[in-house]
C-alpha cells in the first residue's frame, strides 16, 4: 500500500485510501439487482399498463353495475306489456328512444309522471332497454358458466390425461382428437333439435324454468367445447411433468394430490384463466347464433342473440331494434378478447412477444 | 410423413364414423323423428319409412342399412317436399360452394396482404388501423354483420341489390364480404402474428448479412415461412364459411345449402337435418384432412418423418 | 463506392472507434457495448473473447449493422479501409454486407432458412453481389461446397437444411459467407453449438480459407480455447466495455486485468493440470444496472475502493498491450494513460 502511484499521465488525483481493499459488503452493494417482484404483482402491473385491457375491465364493470342496478330503477318488465296508470297500454308499439306512446303522453299531460324508454320499445308494446338489459344478463349468464361448465370438465380431463400418461392419455388423446375434429356448430344444433324434442317431455322443474333450449346449450358445450381447454391443460403438465421439481417433489415422496395442488396447478393456472376469458365470448357467440337458427333461449326471455334476430323482421323501419343488441354483443365480445389478450400478454410470458 | 398421413386419415374416418353414430342415434332419438314410426303424419309416410329403414329390425341392423344407403348418396326423401334428398344437396350445394370458395379465396388474400403490412408497421398507424377492425370484425357475430351489411348498402343507400335469383356478379357482392370478413380477420391476425415470428428468426438475420435487400428478406424469407400457419387454418375457415353459410344464406335469401338446413329444422323435416348435417359434416372433415396435409406438404422439414 | 475497392496503403482494414451500441427496452435504455475501440489488419484474426452479455456479439452485430431493431449504435466510429460505415444508407450496407464482410452465426440449426434449398441459398448470396446467372451462381455454388469440403455437392445442392447435420450446415453457412469473397469474416460463436470432434474442423477450415481466400477474421467467442487456436490479436470484454487487449501472447501470458487473469484461472492447461480450477465467482452484471465503477468489481477478488467508484482508464503496459484495470495503477505498471478516441 505504501507504493502511492505518482505516474503523471495519469489526469487523476491519487488518493491512496481509494487503493484500499473493498470488503465484501462494499461489493455487494455494487451487485445491484433489479427490483424483485412476485409474479402476480409484474403480471398485474403489466395488465394495468395495457390501456385496452383497462378500458375492457371498465366497460364490463359498467354492463355489470347496469345488470344490477337497471332493473332496480326501471319500473318495466322485460316480459309484460306497458303499463300506463295501470292499464295495459297497446298504444306503445315500436316507439322510438325517448319517444311517449299517446297514452303516456296524455298521463304526463295530466300531471302524471312516465319513466322514458331509453331504447324505446319492441313490437308487443315491451320495454326495450329493460329486454336489452336482461338479454345481456342472460347472455352474460350463458357465457359464464358454459365456460366454467368447460373449464371443470376441460381441466379435469386434461390433468387427468396429462399427469397419468401413457395409455391412459393415449386413448383419451384419441378421443379428443375426434371430438376436436367434429364440425361443432353443426353438432350443437342436432343436438339442440334433439335434446329440445326429448326434454320438451320431461316434467323436470330446472328444464322447464330455464327453457329446454337453455338447457341444450349447456349440455352440447359441456359435450363439446372443452376439448380445446383439455388440451391446453394437458399440454401444460407434461411441459411441467418435466422440470426437475417435479421429480425432485417426487423423490422426496410427496404424494400425487400434492404434487398436482401445490406445484401443477399454479403452475396452469394462468393458461386456464386465459382460456376461460376467451371462452366466454365464444360462449356468447353459439347462444346468438343458435338464436339465429331458432334454438336458443325461450320467449319472452330475452337474449342478445334473439333480440337481434327478432329485431331483423322490422329491420327497415326500426333498426335501432338491430342497433342496441348488436352493439351490446360486440361490446361485451371485445371486452373479454381484449382483456383475454391482455391477460395473455401479462401472464403468459411464453407467450408473450 | 406416410406414418402421419395414415394415421390423419384414420382419424378422418373415424370422426365421419362418429359423426354418423352421432346423426343416427340423435335421430333415433327424437320423438318423431324419420326412425320413429309412431310419430308418422301419415300411414303413407309410415309405410315409406318402414320399407326404406326397416325398422322392424334391431337398432344395429338399422344403423347398417342406413350406412349402405349412404355410400350409394342416397339419402331418402324429404319428409316435406317428398323429392330425393340427394338431388336437393347437390344442387345447394353448388350454390354454397361457389360463395363460400370465392369467400375463402378473398379471405386468404386480403388477409395475407393486411396481416403482412400489419407486421411490417407494427406499433405505427397502419398496424394499429388494421388491428383496429380485425378486432372489431372478430367480436361481431356473422348475422350481425350480414344485416347491417343488408340494412346500409339494400336498404339504406340501395346501392347493390338484395340477393335475387337474375344472375349478376353484383349479387354475390355482400353475401361474399359477410363470409369473409370474419376469416379476413383471423388471417390477418395470423398473419401478422407468424410473419413478426418469422421476421426474429436467426434464418432472417443471416439474409439481412448477406446483403439481401430489405423487400427480399420480407418477401422471400419471412413470408414464406409465416403463410405455413396460415395454411393450417384453411381448414378450419371453410368449416366456418360453412357454418356462417347458415346465417348468411338465411339473410341474402340465397337457396343454398345453408338455407335449406337452417329450413330443414324450422320444419322439423328430419331426413333433411340428418342428410344435410352429414354432408356438411363430411366435407368440413375432409377440408380438415387436406389443409393438415397441404401444411406438410409445404414445410420441408417434415417431409422426411 | 468505387473507393472502397482501392486499398489505401497504411490504412488498416477495419478500425472501431469507441463504439457505443445501445438497446431501447420496456425497462429503459440499455447500453450493450460502451466505448468500444479496436484494430483488425489484412489478413490477421482478432478474437473477441466474453461471457454472455458482455456485449461481444452486439459489436460484431455492430459492424454489420444487423442489430435487432431496437437497437442502434449511439456514438463512435467504424472505418472500414478508412472509410466510415456508420453512416451508411441500407442500400449500402446491403452492398457492404456480404460482399466486404460476412458473418456466420452460433446456431447453424436455426440460421439457415428452413423452407428453401442450400442451393437457392448459397446463389442467392452469388446473385446479390455478382451479374452472375443462374447457372453460373450454380456452379459457383458448388466449388464453394467443394472448397468447404461438403462431399456430393450436386445432390446436397437440392438439400434442405433439416437434411444436413450440424456440422455440415455451419460448413454451409461458411460457404455462403464467402461466396463473395470478403475481406472480412466474423465469426459469431462459429462452434459453440458443435461437437468437440466437429469444432476443431470448423476451426481448421476456417483457418485453411483464410490462407487461401486472404481475409481477416474476427472470431467472437466465450472459449478462450478457440481463441487460443485461432487469434492473432485478442480483446477480452466485460459488461460492454474492454478489459484488456493485446497479442494473444500478452493476453495469455501477462495478462494485467484481474477479469482476464480469472478467465485463465479457470481453464483447464497443461501447466495447471494438477492445480484446482477456480471459478470466477458471482453471475455476469445485469446491463441495465452498471455499477458507477469498474463493470468487475463485484465479482473480483482484489476489488478495491476506487473500483467500486471510478471506471477505470485505459493503460499502455510496459509491454505494449492494454488494460483497464485499478490495480496496474495501484502498482505502478503502466506506461501512459490512453485516451477514448486513441
Amino acid at each position: 500500500m505504501d507504493t502511492a502511484p505518482n505516474k503523471n499521465p495519469l489526469s487523476l488525483q491519487i488518493d491512496v485510501s481509494r487503493f484500499e481493499k473493498a470488503t465484501d459488503e462494499e461489493k455487494r452493494q455494487q451487485d445491484v439487482m433489479s427490483e424483485s417482484t412476485t409474479f402476480f404483482k409484474d403480471g398485474m402491473r403489466k395488465l394495468m399498463k395495457n390501456p385496452l385491457a383497462v378500458g375492457s375491465i371498465v366497460v364490463l364493470v359498467l354492463i355489470i353495475l347496469t345488470i344490477i342496478i337497471a332493473p332496480l330503477v326501471v319500473p318495466y318488465s322485460y316480459s309484460d306489456i306497458i303499463k300506463v296508470n295501470g292499464k295495459r297500454d297497446k298504444s306503445a308499439k315500436n316507439l322510438a328512444p325517448f319517444e311517449y306512446s299517446k297514452q303516456e303522453q296524455k298521463f304526463i299531460d295530466e300531471g302524471g309522471k312516465v319513466f322514458p324508454h331509453i331504447m324505446g320499445t319492441d313490437s308487443m308494446c315491451r320495454d326495450y332497454f329493460i329486454r336489452v338489459v336482461e338479454g345481456t344478463k342472460i347472455s352474460l349468464t350463458v357465457g359464464l358458466f358454459a365456460s366454467i361448465l368447460v373449464l371443470i370438465i376441460g381441466v379435469l380431463y386434461g390433468s387427468i390425461s396429462g399427469y397419468m400418461g401413457g395409455k391412459v392419455d393415449l386413448i383419451m388423446m384419441r378421443i379428443v382428437d375426434i371430438i376436436y375434429s367434429l364440425p361443432d356448430m353443426l353438432i350443437i344444433i342436432l343436438l339442440s333439435v334433439v335434446l329440445n324434442e326429448t326434454l320438451a317431455q320431461s316434467n323436470s322443474k330446472i328444464i322447464q324454468s330455464l327453457g329446454t333450449n337453455m338447457v341444450s346449450i349447456f349440455v352440447v358445450f359441456g359435450l363439446l367445447y372443452w376439448v380445446g381447454m383439455a388440451r391446453l391443460v394437458r399440454g401444460e403438465i407434461l411441459k411441467i411433468k418435466s422440470n426437475e421439481y417435479i421429480l425432485a417433489a417426487q423423490a422426496v415422496g410427496a404424494p400425487s394430490g400434492r404434487i398436482i395442488r401445490t406445484h401443477i396447478i399454479p403452475n396452469c393456472i394462468s393458461v386456464i384463466i386465459i382460456t376461460t376469458a376467451l371462452q366466454i365470448p365464444s360462449a356468447i357467440f353459439t347462444e346468438s347464433f343458435l338464436s339465429f337458427v331458432g334454438m336458443g333461449v325461450k320467449a319472452p326471455m330475452p337474449s342478445l342473440g334473439s333480440l337481434a334476430n327478432a329485431a331483423r323482421e322490422g329491420l327497415q323501419s326500426y333498426p335501432m331494434q338491430l342497433v342496441f343488441p348488436a352493439v351490446t354483443i360486440v361490446l361485451i365480445v371485445l371486452a373479454f378478447n381484449l382483456l383475454g389478450d391482455g391477460l395473455r400478454d401479462a401472464f403468459d410470458p411464453k407467450l408473450r412477444r | 410423413m406416410s406414418k402421419y398421413l395414415i394415421k390423419r386419415i384414420l382419424l378422418a374416418i373415424l370422426s365421419v364414423f362418429v359423426i354418423l353414430l352421432i346423426t343416427f342415434f340423435a335421430m333415433n332419438a327424437v320423438p318423431g323423428g324419420p326412425f320413429n314410426s309412431e310419430k308418422a303424419t301419415t300411414p303413407a309416410v309410415r309405410a315409406v319409412l318402414m320399407e326404406r329403414f326397416n325398422l322392424d329390425k334391431p337398432v344395429w341392423q338399422q344403423f347398417l342399412i342406413y350406412i349402405r344407403n349412404l355410400t350409394r348418396f342416397d339419402f331418402g326423401v324429404s319428409l316435406k317436399t317428398g323429392r330425393e334428398i340427394s338431388g336437393t344437396l347437390s344442387t345447394c350445394f353448388a350454390v354454397s360452394a361457389k360463395i363460400g370458395g370465392i369467400a375463402a379465396f378473398v379471405a386468404v388474400i386480403i388477409g395475407v396482404i393486411l396481416g403482412a403490412i400489419a407486421a411490417l408497421f407494427r406499433n405505427r398507424w397502419p398496424d394499429r388501423l388494421i388491428i383496429f377492425f380485425t378486432t372489431l370484425f372478430t367480436a361481431m357475430p356473422s348475422f350481425v354483420f350480414a344485416t347491417l351489411l343488408l340494412m346500409v348498402f339494400c336498404i339504406q343507400l340501395g346501392l347493390l341489390p338484395v340477393f335475387s335469383t337474375e344472375a349478376s356478379a353484383s349479387k354475390y357482392v355482400l353475401p361474399v364480404i359477410a363470409l369473409a370478413a370474419y376469416p379476413t380477420a383471423y388471417i390477418t391476425r395470423l398473419t401478422k402474428t407468424s410473419m413478426l415470428d418469422a421476421l426474429s428468426q436467426d434464418y432472417i438475420r443471416t439474409a439481412r448479412a448477406k446483403g439481401v435487400t430489405t423487400r427480399k428478406v420480407i418477401f422471400k424469407h419471412a413470408l414464406r415461412n409465416a403463410l405455413i400457419p396460415v395454411i393450417t387454418y384453411v381448414g378450419p375457415m371453410l368449416a366456418y364459411i360453412l357454418t356462417g353459410s347458415l346465417v348468411v344464406e338465411n339473410i341474402f335469401n340465397i337457396g343454398g345449402l345453408g338455407k335449406q338446413f337452417v329450413q330443414s329444422i324450422t320444419n322439423r323435416d328430419y331426413p333433411m337435418i340428418m342428410a344435410t348435417t352429414i354432408f356438411l359434416a363430411v366435407i368440413m372433415v375432409l377440408m380438415n384432412l387436406l389443409s393438415d396435409i397441404m401444411y406438410k406438404v409445404v414445410d420441408p422439414r417434415i417431409k422426411l418423418d | 463506392m468505387a473507393d472502397l475497392n482501392k486499398n489505401k496503403s497504411g490504412v488498416p482494414l477495419l478500425q472501431v472507434i469507441d463504439l457505443h451500441t445501445s438497446f431501447t427496452t420496456d425497462n429503459g435504455e440499455v447500453q450493450a457495448v460502451n466505448g468500444v475501440s479496436f484494430t483488425l489488419e489484412e489478413g490477421k484474426t482478432l478474437g473477441i473473447v466474453g461471457e454472455s452479455g458482455s456485449g461481444k456479439s452486439v459489436t460484431a452485430y455492430s459492424i454489420m449493422q444487423i442489430l435487432e431493431k431496437n437497437g442502434h449504435i449511439s456514438q463512435g466510429k467504424i472505418l472500414y479501409k478508412g472509410e466510415d460505415i456508420t453512416h451508411y444508407s441500407e442500400k449500402q450496407m446491403q452492398d457492404f454486407r456480404g460482399k466486404k464482410c460476412s458473418i456466420i452465426f452460433q446456431d447453424p440449426m436455426t440460421s439457415l432458412n428452413p423452407v428453401y434449398t442450400i442451393g437457392n441459398q448459397i446463389s442467392e448470396a452469388i446473385l446479390i453481389h455478382s451479374n452472375k446467372t443462374k447457372e453460373q451462381a450454380k456452379e459457383a455454388t458448388i466449388r464453394m461446397l467443394e472448397l468447404v469440403g461438403i462431399n456430393d455437392p450436386q445432390k446436397r445442392f437440392k438439400q434442405y437444411p433439416h437434411e444436413l447435420s450440424g456440422g455440415m450446415r455451419q460448413r454451409i453457412m461458411i460457404a455462403m459467407a464467402l461466396v463473395s469473397e470478403p475481406d472480412i469474416l466474423i465469426a459469431d460463436e462459429p462452434t459453440t453449438a458443435l461437437d468437440v470432434t466437429i469444432q476443431a474442423q470448423i476451426l481448421e477450415l476456417m483457418q485453411e480459407l483464410q490462407q487461401k481466400l486472404n481475409m481477416a477474421i474476427i472470431i467472437v467467442t466465450h472459449d478462450l480455447g478457440v481463441i487460443a487456436q485461432m487469434a492473432d490479436e485478442i480483446v477480452v470484454m466485460y459488461g460492454g466495455r474492454i478489459c484488456e487487449r493485446g497479442t494473444a501472447d500478452h493476453i495469455f501470458y501477462s495478462p494485467a486485468h484481474e477479469y482476464t487473469k480469472g478467465l485463465l484461472r479457470s481453464i483447464p492447461s497443461v501447466e495447471n493440470m494438477k492445480q484446482k480450477l477456480v471459478p470466477i465467482a458471482g453471475t455476469p452484471i445485469n446491463l441495465l444496472n452498471m455499477p458507477k465503477g469498474c463493470a468487475f468489481c463485484a465479482r473480483c477478488d482484489n476489488a478495491m475502493k476506487i473500483c467500486l467508484e471510478e471506471v477505470p482508464p485505459e493503460l499502455k503496459m510496459p509491454d505494449g498491450h492494454y488494460a483497464s484495470c485499478w490495480m496496474n495503477v495501484k502498482n505502478n505498471n503502466y506506461v501512459s494513460e490512453v485516451s477514448a478516441n486513441e
